[in-house]
């Protein structure tokens, strides 16, 4: 990047007032890069020619120039402006300094405290925006500091940074999913072909001269999934980065539906999908306002399959339940309403953080019950138990 | 400054009501040539910004709708089995050589040209809409992106047929999947909002000229808190646009007179049952107040 800065230099048709125009941009580029805008040498290059373009004194129409090629989504389009003002209109350029370390504004934040319950705290925790898809220190930091902890248990994650990067992590990795299993059915489809029977059949009309051909082709198929996600105190370490994931599967894979209970069931497909991460915490919050103790997943499955079920569930469905297993509330029902479930969808799998710990033996009442009609009962501690899910959605 | 302005006034000459801002974009994005991803909600009129630069640009405009299994036979190209074979037909009682029988059935003749073919074909540049593209798959995605940085399309048979003019392409999504980064690094950016106060009134005006100004003015205004509530689906232009000619229909003259009657057009405005249950008639009541 560095020697192609020079090059602009000296192509340029120089005088001084152009070299610091190309000084200035090239700043402006490495600022906005800095704060995770998906930018690089040829958007510096186009930079410089919108700011030919516009005469640096027109600052509005390069501003908007400036914002169009730049950002990549609503995320960067929202914090242009700042970036902007704080670049541009700022008499003394040091200012900069202070934008730029995100790190500082983290180590602002207090750590998460630990036992703390459900999404209703989640949600207060003041927060800086989406740590999202910015990443701190941009693409070379964040490697390292993702392999350190993919396999650490979810309960282990101790300051608040940590804990948004893992949220990052865990949404990211349900998107790449879908991506995943499509390749891995296309691979399986082996391109299209010629129908061969349907073609000669309708080829009679025509004499025998095979003029329509019939393609067989397999038909793309990605399951539908259903996500019953605990929020219970007991759930409490988890819940929270168990509804990221959730937020990621539902971009993921169309006609997927969320919901959360405790004591009772409650849609959240519309909140997950909102663009704004904040906004979803607040919603999730107000949600879970005034809810009693304990831990209610008969009911909650029982509501499930009175008012939901018949709608969503069909044969492409694959219902994951998450949750601990501890119920307040009688196993025989959790027993029959998971027998009803299972007779409607194609599978269903249960995830239980506690599994991945090493003296963990499912004996609470609730999970006893619920083995004989699970599919698939697998961990969800750690980012690699969760990638682990993909190979069993693949085989619908 | 000036051609800002004198562009937007051609965009509204061409029937769409911009703001400074996307006339600069789209004056940028004329100049560079860089495809121009927009995005925002539902019925922000996304799709209208090409129509109307097509009629700015004097060009004509190529729309690709996607969707979920679309594939390049149906967007770039296909061969017309029909007549190929119909031409082996005739041709078997010629004395052609093979080869040049199959030249002649694998020629540009028997090509059946689909949107993105077409936008590279054409003598002057087009505009190119691809609409929805979030709705295609990331393999169809990802071809896109190698057609609009190449501008060049292989056919087998034809070999590479290169652009001969580069289209204006503009490409929308609604945000229903995350779209990959190599595709946004690509484009340039906008991101269309509700619209303001000021500019809804003009394009009411501009659509549906007859109506009161009274009645605009309390239409814009209540749509305005509509949207402020939690809804499902928010509504956008469109809706505005319908909801306002039912009004005129009905003879609404102001929304205050008749409570009964306007619960009854909000059909136009509000399209799931959440929504119909969460704006009951107390709710209409006091954003009917808000407005006048």
């Amino acid at each position: 990047m560095n020697t192609l800065r020079a090059k602009n230099f000296a192509e340029s048709p120089g005088g001084a007032g152009e070299e610091l125009l190309v000084a200035r941009i090239a700043g402006f580029v490495r600022l906005v890069h800095e704060h995770g805008f998906q930018v690089g040498v040829r958007e510096e290059i186009d930079a410089l020619k919108v700011a030919r373009h516009c005469t640096v004194l027109d600052q509005q129409r390069l501003r908007w120039g400036l914002r169009s090629l730049l950002c990549g989504n609503v995320d960067e389009w929202q914090r242009f402006d700042q970036l902007f003002d704080a670049y541009w209109l700022s008499a003394d350029r040091q200012t900069r300094v202070e934008y730029s370390p995100r790190a500082k504004l983290d180590q602002r934040e207090p750590p998460v405290r630990p036992g703390h319950s459900g999404v209703v705290t989640e949600a207060d925790r003041p927060q800086t925006g989406d740590a999202g898809d910015a990443g701190t220190s941009g693409a070379r930091g964040g490697a390292s500091r993702q392999e350190v902890m993919t396999g650490t248990d979810f309960r282990f994650l101790s300051d608040a940074r940590q804990m948004r990067e893992m949220e990052r992590l865990v949404e990211r990795l349900a998107r790449r999913m879908r991506r995943r299993l499509l390749r891995r059915q296309r691979l399986a489809r082996q391109g299209r072909r010629v129908h061969l029977r349907r073609t000669i059949r309708n080829s009679l009309r025509y004499g025998g001269t095979p003029l329509e051909l019939i393609f067989k082709r397999r038909r793309r198929q990605l399951p539908r999934l259903i996500l019953l996600l605990d929020v219970s105190r007991s759930m409490s370490l988890y819940s929270y980065l168990f509804l990221r994931f959730a937020r990621g599967l539902l971009g993921a894979f169309r006609d997927s539906q969320a919901f959360i209970y405790h004591t009772r069931l409650v849609p959240v497909t519309e909140v997950l999908r909102e663009r704004d991460i904040d906004k979803v915490k607040e919603k999730l919050a107000v949600i879970s306002l005034g809810w009693s103790g304990g831990t209610r997943i008969g009911e909650s499955i029982q509501r499930f399959n009175e008012q939901y079920a018949r709608k969503i569930l069909g044969s492409r469905s694959i219902v994951v339940m998450v949750s601990d297993g501890y119920d307040t509330g009688q196993p025989e029902l959790l027993a029959e309403q998971l027998e009803r479930i299972q007779r409607c969808a194609r599978k269903i799998v249960w995830l239980n953080p506690l599994l991945g710990r090493d003296d963990y033996q499912p004996l609470a009442g609730g999970m006893q019950a619920a083995l004989p009609f699970i599919d698939v009962f697998a961990s969800a501690h750690s980012l690699v138990s969760l990638a682990a899910l993909e190979s069993q959605l693949a085989y619908l | 400054m000036t051609d800002i302005v004198a562009f937007q006034e051609r965009l509204e000459a061409a029937g769409y009501i911009a703001e400074q801002s996307l006339a600069a974009t789209l004056l940028l994005f004329a100049g560079l040539k860089r495809p121009l991803l927009v995005e925002g909600d539902a019925g922000v009129g996304k799709t209208e910004i090409a129509k109307a630069l097509s009629n700015v640009f004097d060009c004509p405009l190529i729309r690709l709708q996607c969707y979920e299994g679309l594939d390049a036979n149906s967007a770039v190209y296909e061969w017309n089995y029909q007549h190929q074979l119909l031409a082996i037909k005739i041709q078997e009682t010629e004395g052609r050589t093979a080869e040049d029988k199959e030249r002649h059935i694998f020629s540009e003749r028997y090509l059946l040209k689909r949107p993105l073919l077409q936008a590279i074909t054409m003598p002057e540049s087009p505009v190119l809409l691809v609409d929805e593209i979030d709705r295609a798959d990331e393999e169809f995605e990802a071809y896109l992106l190698e057609v609009l940085s190449d501008f060049q399309i292989s056919i087998p048979e034809l070999g590479t047929i290169k652009a001969r003019s580069i289209p204006y392409v503009v490409l929308t999504s609604n945000a229903t999947r995350e779209l990959s980064d190599a595709l946004r690094r690509r484009c340039l950016y906008h991101y269309v909002d509700y619209p303001s106060l000021d500019k809804e009134l003009r394009i009411i005006n501009r659509y549906l000229p007859q109506i009161g100004q009274e009645l605009a003015g309390q239409v814009v205004q209540f749509m305005h808190s509509l949207r402020e509530l939690d809804l499902r689906k928010r509504p956008g232009i469109s809706e505005t646009l319908d909801w306002v000619a039912a009004l005129m229909r009905l003879n609404v003259k102001q929304l205050d007179r008749d409570a009964a009657l306007i619960a009854q057009t909000l059909v136009c405005l509000l399209k799931t049952k959440e929504d119909r249950d969460a704006v009951t008639r107390e709710v209409v009541q006091r954003l009917v107040a808000n407005a006048v």
